[in-house]
């Protein structure tokens, strides 16, 4: 079983859209690979407005705790806001109070309290998924708005998806990252086989992509690189295609600039499905044939 | 006043209305600063190129376990939260990117066997551009989880909170790192775009907004690309449009080489003006609260 990540350090660079393809382009009818798909972004899960799944089971997602001080036990002794490095006791009035939104979740208020006044408070943090969906099983996962962890609950929809793909025998676990290159991208890349990144020819793009690749490599996992909106600056793919020749980073593919692309999230299917040959459509699966590609050549 | 950009979604074009609007209200004689709190895909510098004269490492303080002293009790790896310590054969270990430096393993021990070391997570850098806009922002090392530290400690850089406006550029999202960003604003300017995608991501962004208890207004960018989504749902929920900037091709190309919106299109200099204006006057008479 394989794991591929699609990433892309800058958002809206079009990972999700093409993940939302290549779930179409591997669909149980004319899959080489069986496949579970993983929605990893999970501040901002877009995978399912696409592919329309059906949730089949739900699970309550509980993140990091925070602290509460008991006022009735509390003696207005101020150790709690001493230790705390996050600034999140304040004090009004001798009442000292714990600011949820501030608060690390460290606990160390907890063991410092001479009066055992304070206690940790579990978060409701989200929820995640197991979905079936024409294209085939689908872990995804809503974090409440504000919330942490969101590294964690990656980890736990990839765990979840990964598990059903041993359970069932399935030989890829296909992984729509987050942008980014912190805790969540982290998370997202662990375990991967191969990371697909999205890239986009503009001067942030560019940047970004050099951020994400240090990232791949520094947790020792094989990149390819396509580039998105290749035709919108082509001084910029130029340079993409030079680095990646230099480097040695396999470039599997340029898809154009193509409004069918959100004409399709319009209608809720994966650009590939909706029109399968418009520009972008044909592209993408030129991409794919070099992911497979690569995919293959890693069991040599 | 601190206004901060933020999206939910990726790629909206945050950076494109947070450069824009520093530059044109720089422009208007206010002191401004912009602080891009994308640290882990900061590209603000790139627009307004600053000359970057001032760094500083952003450490946590992380666990240094002297073995002499330690007998191994485990107190320290039972008060931690994150598991960054733990004892395994009698031996004290540490695992640095797990820690958040909260110091409680030192407290707790008896023995006084734990010091503290700096364990550096990223650097702020800074420096003011060509026309006098003061600019700061911090970049995640690669491998590194944890940016909220590097954030929090950019916000803390007095030199940029003390100017007349501070307009804050916020990472994609809708967790701790975009929470930490736009902490303290006064008002929130969501930028999205008018797809599906946007939508959605507006509404986990909004609701950010609304957890915090700061005033929120939208600028839906690429406008036409898509549906009529975003529209009806400001509708719904009483939020109000800022601003529309078109789908244009040439503003996709001026970006895509680095130039800033302005130099695109010189007439958004007089809409952020006003677009400032019209935040100070929604703020002072309690709309949008």
């Amino acid at each position: 079983m394989k794991q591929l990540v699609i990433l892309s350090g800058k958002g809206g660079t079009g990972k999700t859209s093409v993940a939302a393809a290549f779930a179409d382009l591997l669909s149980p009818e004319n899959a080489p690979f069986k496949t579970v798909l993983a929605d990893a972004d999970v501040d901002a899960s877009n995978l399912e407005l696409v592919l329309k799944p059906s949730v089949v089971e739900r699970e309550k997602f509980w993140g990091g705790s925070v602290a509460e001080i008991d006022s009735d036990n509390c003696s207005a002794c101020g150790i709690c806001a001493e230790v705390c490095r996050f600034d999140a006791v304040s004090v009004k009035d001798d009442v000292y109070t714990v600011d949820p939104i501030a608060c690390d979740g460290c606990a160390a208020c907890v063991y410092q309290c001479p009066n055992e006044a304070i206690s940790m408070k579990e978060q409701l943090a989200g929820e995640w998924y197991r979905s079936e969906s024409l294209y085939g099983p689908l872990f995804h996962a809503m974090l409440i708005p504000a919330q942490e962890n969101s590294g964690k609950l990656v980890t736990l929809v990839k765990q979840q998806a990964r598990l059903l793909a041993l359970d069932e025998a399935y030989d890829l676990v296909l992984v729509d990252g987050p942008p980014g290159i912190g805790c969540p991208v982290i998370s997202a890349v662990s375990g991967a086989n191969l990371a697909l990144i999205v890239a986009e020819p503009t001067a942030s793009g560019v940047h970004d992509m050099h951020r994400v690749l240090e990232t791949t490599r520094h947790f020792g996992v094989e990149a390819l690189i396509c580039i998105n909106k290749a035709d919108i600056y082509l001084d910029g793919t130029n340079k993409i295609e030079e680095y990646c020749r230099k480097e040695n980073i396999r470039m599997v593919g340029k898809i154009p600039f193509d409004l069918m692309v959100t004409e399709s999230m319009i209608h809720g299917k994966p650009v590939t499905s909706y029109q399968s040959n418009s520009p972008a459509s044909l592209a993408i699966r030129d991409v794919w044939t070099g992911v497979m590609k690569a995919l293959k050549d890693q069991e040599l | 006043m601190k206004i901060a950009i933020a999206s939910g979604k990726g790629g909206t074009g945050k950076t494109t209305v947070a450069t824009a609007f520093a530059q044109a209200l720089s422009r208007k004689e206010y002191s401004v600063s912009l602080v891009d709190c994308d640290v882990e895909a900061p590209n603000a510098h790139i627009f307004i190129q600053p000359i970057l004269d001032q760094f500083e490492d952003v450490n946590v303080l992380i666990p240094s376990v002297d073995a002499d002293s330690c007998t191994g009790c485990g107190l320290c790896a039972e008060v931690c939260q994150f598991h960054a310590i733990v004892v395994i054969g009698g031996k004290t270990l540490v695992f640095p990117e797990m820690c958040h430096g909260c110091g409680s393993c030192t407290l707790v021990c008896p023995e006084q066997a734990i010091s503290e070391i700096p364990n550096r997570l990223g650097v702020l850098e800074g420096g003011l551009s060509q026309e006098g806009i003061r600019f700061g922002h911090g970049i995640l090392d690669i491998g590194e989880p944890m940016a909220v530290p590097v954030i929090s400690k950019l916000k803390k850089w007095q030199n940029l909170m003390d100017a007349e406006i501070v307009v804050i550029d916020s990472p994609p999202g809708a967790s701790c790192p975009v929470v930490e960003s736009l902490r303290g604003a006064d008002y929130i300017i969501l930028v999205t775009e008018p797809t599906p995608f946007g939508l959605h991501d507006l509404r986990q962004a909004y609701q950010v907004t609304q957890v915090l208890g700061i005033p929120a207004g939208i600028i839906i960018n690429r406008d036409g690309i898509g549906d009529t989504g975003v529209d009806q749902y400001s509708a719904e929920v009483g939020i109000d449009i800022l601003m529309r900037i078109p789908l244009e091709r040439k503003i996709g190309q001026g970006i895509a080489q680095g130039k800033s919106l302005l130099e695109v299109k010189p007439e958004y200099e007089k809409y952020f003006q006003q677009l400032y204006l019209q935040i100070g006057e929604a703020l002072s008479s309690g709309n949008n609260l």
